[in-house]
C-alpha cells in the first residue's frame, strides 16, 4: 500500500510514501562540483574494483528530502511533544541548550586523532564529567567509554571477570534477581557466566536469606538494580552486598534507575563495586528514537586498574590520553565513547548543580507517588511498599471486562499520552510501569490520571471500543505476528518483490 | 530551576493530596545511614548564559583545524548538509524512545526501514539491522555472530590491517567467553592480506571467520574474491569491515564478491567528527542468517485495516525476551545517527554518492602525487586505495611534529600501532580539503 491521495490523510497527519517510491531519474539533493583538471588526470580506482551502480538509492532534491522527513517526524510521539511515562526509561526533558553546545564547532568538528594539545577542552570536559559522576554516585573512578547502558554492563562484568582471573579465582555464576532487565543476564552470558536467578521476596524486594542460600564461592557477582524495576528501594541492600562480599563476589549495581537516588543514597555507600550510568536517562541526553545513549561505568578503587583504555589523565601542565594500564580490559569503543552525549550531560549537570540534581530526584519521586496515590483506586497495585521514581500496576481488575494492559496502553495513545512500559517487570502479570520523571507539571499528571480513570470506565461500558484502540492515530494496531512470520526488512521494487 | 515546573505551592498541595507533609517523607524508608551521607557536593546550578559561556570556553580550548587536518584512521571529515542537522534536531525524532508503540512511532520506524534498505544496497546483502554503536562494536558483534554460525570453530582470523582499535574491541568482547580466540593475519608488501600467511593460518584448527578491512586501516582495497575463495575453502565466513562508509559509494559491494557479513562505520554519512562519537555501526548479512543477527530490526506489516505500517520484529533474538540466550546484549541501536545517515544518503542519492566517492578517491590520488613530487614521500603500499593512504618519508615523526607547529595535522604516525612502519604516516584526503589545503600539507612536510 502506498500513494499520497487525500484519503490517506487524517486531519493534518500527512501521507508520505517511502523515499524509494518518490523522485525521478537524475534528481540529486547535493551538488558535487565538477572535477578539477588535476583530479581528472590521476589514475582512478581500477574499474574491476568498482560497483556498477547505486540504483537502489533515491533520486530526490533537497526540498523533497526535507519534506519527507519533516512529515515523518509528525508521526512520532516524543518526550518533547507528549507526556511519555515509559517506565525505566526516564523520559525527562532534554534541554535544548545542550543540543546547541554539543554543536559548537570546537566539539562537533574535532577529529578524535588530533594530538592532545589540540583537544584540551574536550579532555578537560571528560575529566570534569568523570569527577561529577564520581561525586553523585560515591564511586572512585569512572570510564566514559561505553556507548550505552548495555555496553556499560558488559564493560563492568568484563572488569569483574578480569578481577577474579587476576586473583587466580575464576568464578562461574552471576546472581540476578528475576525482576532484572534482560540486559543483565545477556551481558553476563557475554562474559561466559552462567546466570542463577534470585527469586523476588513477597514485598517485591530481594530477600537476603535467599541471597545467602545462593551465594557460594562459585559466584562472581550479583547484579542488582536499585531501586528495582518495581520502583522499590531494596531496603536490605547493605546486608545483601555484605553477604555477597563475604563470599568474595563483587556487586554490580545497575544504574538504570539512578534518577531516583540523587541526594537520597549513593551506590558507593550501598556496597556497589561497579555501576553504570545511563546518561540518556538520569543526565538528560535525548533518547534519539533508540540511541545514541552513553553508559559510563564507575568502580571502587580496587577495580580502577581494569577500566577500559584510553584513560584521561593529568600531567603537570595538560590533559592527556593514556593507554598505560596493563590490567585494563581494553577498549569497548573505536574512540572514547559517545563524546557528543558527554557534552550534553556535562551541560545538564552544570545547569542543575548539586542542589538541582537533588531537587530533580525529589520531584521525580513526588510525581511517581502522586500518580500512584491517584491511580491505586482504579488499578491493582500488586506491591504496596512506598515507591521511589516509578510505580507498577497490574491489569487484574480489568480482567472481568476482558480488557488487558495492552488495551489500556493503546487507548492512552488516543488521549495523547505515550504508553507506560508494559508487561515488564515479568514478576507482575499485565504490568504497567509508569515513570513520570520530574519534568511533568501537576496539571499534566492530573490529565493523565483523568485519562486512566476514563479508560477504566470505558472498560466497563464499551470494552470492544477499548480493545480496538487506538482510533485516532495514523495507523491502527499493527500485525506484529505477520511481521515476525514473514519479515519484510527492506523495500524492493515491485518487479523484484513479487 | 528552569527545567522543573514545580513551584513550592505545587509541591505542598501535591504532598497534601497524598497525605504527606514534606518531600523527605517519601524517602523515609531508605536506610538513614545511606541518606545521611548522600548530599551531592557540586557547585550551584547555572543560568543558561552561564552554561553557554562555560561550554563555549571549553570548546575554544580545542583546535579542530578542519581543512588542514588530514587525519582519517577511523573518522573521516566530510561536509554535513544543513538538511541533516535540521531533521535530526526535530524534537519529535530526537526525544522519542525505541518505538515500542508503533502506532505513534511510525516516523522513527519508517526511517529505520529506509535505513535498512539503503544499508543492504550499499553492502549488496539482503538484510541489515537498525544499527550498532560504532564500527568497532559492529565488528565484534559480527565475530560473535560468526561464532554462533560456526559453533565447532575455535578461532577467528583478523587482518592485521583492520583498525587497531577495532581489533582491540573484538578481543575485549571475546575475552572470557571460552575456547575462542582471535589471531592476526599479517599484510603483504602491497598492503593487502598476505595470502601465504592466510593459508598458513587456515591450515590449523577450524576457523569461524576471516575478517578483513574493505578498505583497510591503510585505505587499501582488498581483493575480496581471493580472500572469499579461501574462506569458502575452509568453511569459514567472510566478514568485511568498512571503516570509511564513503568507500561504498565507489567500491564493488562486498556481498557481490563473497562477504557473508559486512559491517562498517557510517560516520561519514552526515555525522560530524565529534571527537570520536556518537558514530554509527552498520551491519548487514545474508537472509538465511537473519535469526542469528544481533540488533533491532524493523519490518513492514499492515494494520487491522490493511494499511501499510512498520514494527520492530524478530524480538525473540533479543535480550528483553531471550535474556541470557539472546544473540547480543544490545538494547537499543544508534537511532538518531541512523536517521542522520538516512537523510544524508537520501540527499546524496544514486548519483551524488558516486560522484562524491569518486572525488574523494581522485583528490587523495592527487595529494599522494603531490607529496611524492613535492615532499619526497613514497607510498608504502602498491595496492589501490580509496581516500586514505600511507606514505613513507625520512624522519616522518619529526616532520609530522614540525607540521603541527604550522597548524597542519599531517595524518597519523603509524609507528605507535605498527612498529615496522615507524617512518610512515597515514593520511586521509576528502572533498573538504581544497587543492590549496593539499599544497599547505606538502609545504609543511617538505624536508
Amino acid at each position: 500500500m502506498s500513494g499520497v491521495g487525500p484519503e490517506r490523510n487524517r486531519g493534518i497527519s500527512l501521507a508520505e510514501p517511502l523515499l524509494f517510491e518518490r523522485g525521478s531519474a537524475g534528481r540529486v539533493g547535493i551538488d558535487v562540483p565538477p572535477l578539477d583538471r588535476v583530479e581528472r588526470e590521476v589514475e582512478p580506482v581500477p574499474a574491476e574494483l568498482c560497483r556498477d551502480d547505486l540504483e537502489s538509492l533515491p533520486e530526490l532534491s533537497e526540498p523533497e528530502v526535507l519534506r519527507h522527513f519533516l512529515r515523518l517526524s509528525q508521526w512520532n510521539f516524543s518526550a518533547a511533544t507528549n507526556f511519555y511515562p515509559l517506565g525505566s526509561c526516564t523520559m525527562k526533558y532534554n534541554p535544548v541548550l545542550d543540543e546547541q553546545v554539543a554543536r559548537l564547532p570546537g566539539f562537533a568538528r574535532l577529529h578524535p586523532a588530533v594530538p592532545d594539545a589540540f583537544a584540551q577542552g574536550a579532555l578537560g570536559l571528560m575529566a570534569e564529567l568523570e569527577r561529577m559522576l564520581a561525586e553523585v554516585s560515591g564511586m572512585d573512578a569512572i570510564s566514559l567509554q561505553p556507548a550505552a547502558g548495555a555496553q556499560g554492563e558488559l564493560t563492568g562484568m568484563k572488569m569483574i571477570r578480569a578481577y577474579h582471573a587476576e586473583r587466580g579465582d575464576p568464578r562461574r555464576t552471576v546472581l540476578i534477581p528475576e525482576s532484572a532487565h534482560g540486559t543483565n543476564p545477556a551481558s553476563s552470558a557475554l562474559c561466559g557466566y552462567q546466570v542463577v536467578p534470585v527469586p523476588s521476596g513477597r514485598e517485591g524486594m530481594i530477600d537476603p536469606a535467599a541471597v545467602a542460600k545462593l551465594a557460594d564461592e562459585r559466584v562472581a557477582a550479583i547484579m542488582i538494580t536499585n531501586p528495582n524495576t518495581l520502583g522499590l528501594f531494596e531496603k536490605d541492600i547493605v546486608r545483601i552486598t555484605e553477604i555477597v562480599h563475604a563470599k568474595g563476589a563483587q556487586v554490580y549495581l545497575d544504574g538504570a534507575n539512578l534518577n531516583a537516588l540523587l541526594g537520597v543514597a549513593k551506590p558507593g555507600h550501598m556496597g556497589a563495586d561497579v555501576l553504570q550510568f545511563n546518561l540518556h536517562k538520569t543526565f538528560s541526553t535525548p533518547h534519539g528514537g533508540g540511541g545514541p545513549g552513553a553508559g559510563p561505568v564507575g568502580v571502587r578503587q580496587h577495580l580502577a586498574d581494569y577500566l577500559p583504555t584510553p584513560r584521561v589523565v593529568r600531567t603537570e601542565h595538560a590533559w592527556t590520553r593514556s593507554d598505560a594500564a596493563p590490567k585494563s580490559i581494553g577498549r569497548v569503543h573505536g574512540f572514547f565513547g559517545n563524546f557528543g552525549m558527554l557534552v550534553r550531560a556535562y551541560a545538564y549537570i552544570l545547569a542543575l548543580g548539586g542542589d538541582g540534581l537533588e531537587r530533580a530526584t525529589a520531584l521525580a519521586i513526588l510525581n511517581a507517588n502522586y500518580l500512584r496515590h491517584h491511580l491505586e483506586d482504579a488499578f491493582e497495585l500488586p506491591y504496596r511498599e512506598p515507591c521511589l521514581h516509578e510505580c507498577v500496576f497490574s491489569d487484574r481488575r480489568l480482567e472481568p471486562f476482558g480488557v488487558r494492559t495492552l488495551d489500556v496502553a493503546k487507548r492512552l495513545l488516543d488521549y495523547g499520552f505515550y504508553a507506560p512500559t508494559i508487561y515488564f517487570p515479568l514478576v507482575v502479570s499485565g504490568a504497567m510501569m509508569i515513570e513520570p520523571t520530574e519534568s511533568e507539571s501537576r496539571e499534566t499528571l492530573d490529565e493523565f490520571i483523568a485519562a486512566m480513570h476514563t479508560i477504566v470506565a470505558e472498560a466497563r461500558e464499551d470494552a470492544e471500543r477499548l480493545k480496538a484502540a487506538p482510533h485516532l492515530t495514523r495507523v491502527s494496531r499493527l500485525d506484529e505476528v505477520r511481521a515476525a512470520r514473514h519479515p519484510v526488512l527492506r523495500w524492493r521494487p515491485r518487479s523484484e518483490s513479487a | 530551576m528552569r527545567y522543573l515546573p514545580h513551584t513550592d505551592a505545587d509541591v505542598q498541595s501535591m504532598l497534601r493530596s497524598i497525605g504527606h507533609e514534606a518531600l523527605g517523607d517519601l524517602v523515609a524508608h531508605v536506610p538513614a545511614d545511606l541518606r545521611r551521607r548522600a548530599a551531592i557536593e557540586l557547585e550551584a546550578g547555572r543560568s543558561e548564559p552561564e552554561v553557554l559561556e562555560r561550554l563555549t570556553a571549553l570548546a575554544s580550548e580545542n583546535r579542530p583545524l578542519e581543512k588542514t587536518c588530514f587525519a582519517g584512521a577511523g573518522a573521516y571529515p566530510h561536509h554535513v548538509p544543513a538538511a541533516v542537522d535540521t531533521v535530526i534536531s526535530r524534537s519529535e525524532f530526537a526525544t522519542a524512545y525505541t518505538p515500542y508503540q508503533p502506532e505513534v512511532s511510525q516516523g522513527t520506524l519508517q526511517a529505520i526501514f529506509e535505513f535498512q534498505t539503503m544499508v543492504t544496497a550499499l553492502f549488496g546483502l539482503e538484510v541489515a539491522n537498525a544499527s550498532m554503536y560504532d564500527g568497532a562494536s559492529a565488528t565484534a558483534e559480527a565475530v560473535l555472530m560468526a561464532r554462533r554460525l560456526r559453533p565447532k570453530a575455535g578461532r577467528v582470523l583478523l587482518a592485521a590491517s583492520l583498525p587497531p582499535a577495532y581489533r582491540q574491541v573484538v578481543r575485549t568482547y571475546l575475552e572470557g567467553i571460552g575456547d575462542f580466540v582471535a589471531e592476526d593475519v599479517s599484510f603483504g608488501p602491497d598492503g593487502r592480506v598476505d595470502s601465504a600467511a592466510l593459508d598458513r593460518a587456515l591450515a590449523g584448527a577450524p576457523v569461524a571467520a576471516i575478517v578483513v578491512g574493505y578498505p583497510s586501516y591503510f585505505g587499501v582495497i582488498e581483493d575480496l574474491r581471493a580472500v572469499g575463495e579461501r574462506a569458502r575453502g575452509a568453511d569459514a565466513l567472510l566478514v568485511t569491515v568498512t571503516p570509511e562508509g564513503m568507500a561504498l559509494g565507489l567500491l564493488r559491494e562486498p556481498g557481490a564478491v563473497g562477504a557473508d557479513i559486512a559491517v562498517g562505520e557510517g560516520q561519514s554519512f552526515g555525522l560530524g567528527l565529534s571527537f570520536g562519537g556518537p558514530y554509527l555501526g552498520l551491519f548487514a548479512t545474508r537472509e538465511r542468517f537473519v535469526r542469528s543477527m544481533p540488533g533491532r530490526l524493523v519490518s513492514e506489516t499492515i494494520d487491522d485495516r490493511g494499511r501499510r505500517g512498520f514494527v520492530l520484529t524478530l524480538a525473540t533474538r533479543e535480550q528483553h525476551i531471550r535474556r541470557e540466550r539472546a544473540t547480543s546484549n544490545i538494547c537499543t541501536n544508534q537511532g538518531l545517527c541512523a536517521l542522520a545517515a538516512t537523510v544524508y544518503l537520501a540527499l546524496a542519492g544514486r548519483t551524488g554518492l558516486r560522484a562524491l566517492a569518486d572525488r574523494n578517491a581522485r583528490r587523495a590520488r592527487h595529494a599522494l602525487r603531490r607529496l611524492c613530487d613535492g615532499a619526497g614521500a613514497q607510498p608504502v603500499f602498491a595496492a589501490p586505495f580509496f581516500n586514505e593512504f600511507a606514505i613513507r618519508l625520512p624522519a616522518a615523526r619529526r616532520r609530522w611534529e614540525r607540521a603541527l607547529a604550522v597548524d597542519v595535522i599531517a595524518g597519523v604516525p603509524l609507528g605507535d600501532a605498527y612498529p615496522e612502519l615507524e617512518d610512515a604516516l597515514l593520511l586521509c584526503v576528502t572533498e573538504v580539503h581544497a587543492l590549496s589545503d593539499i599544497e599547505r600539507l606538502v609545504e609543511a612536510l617538505r624536508p
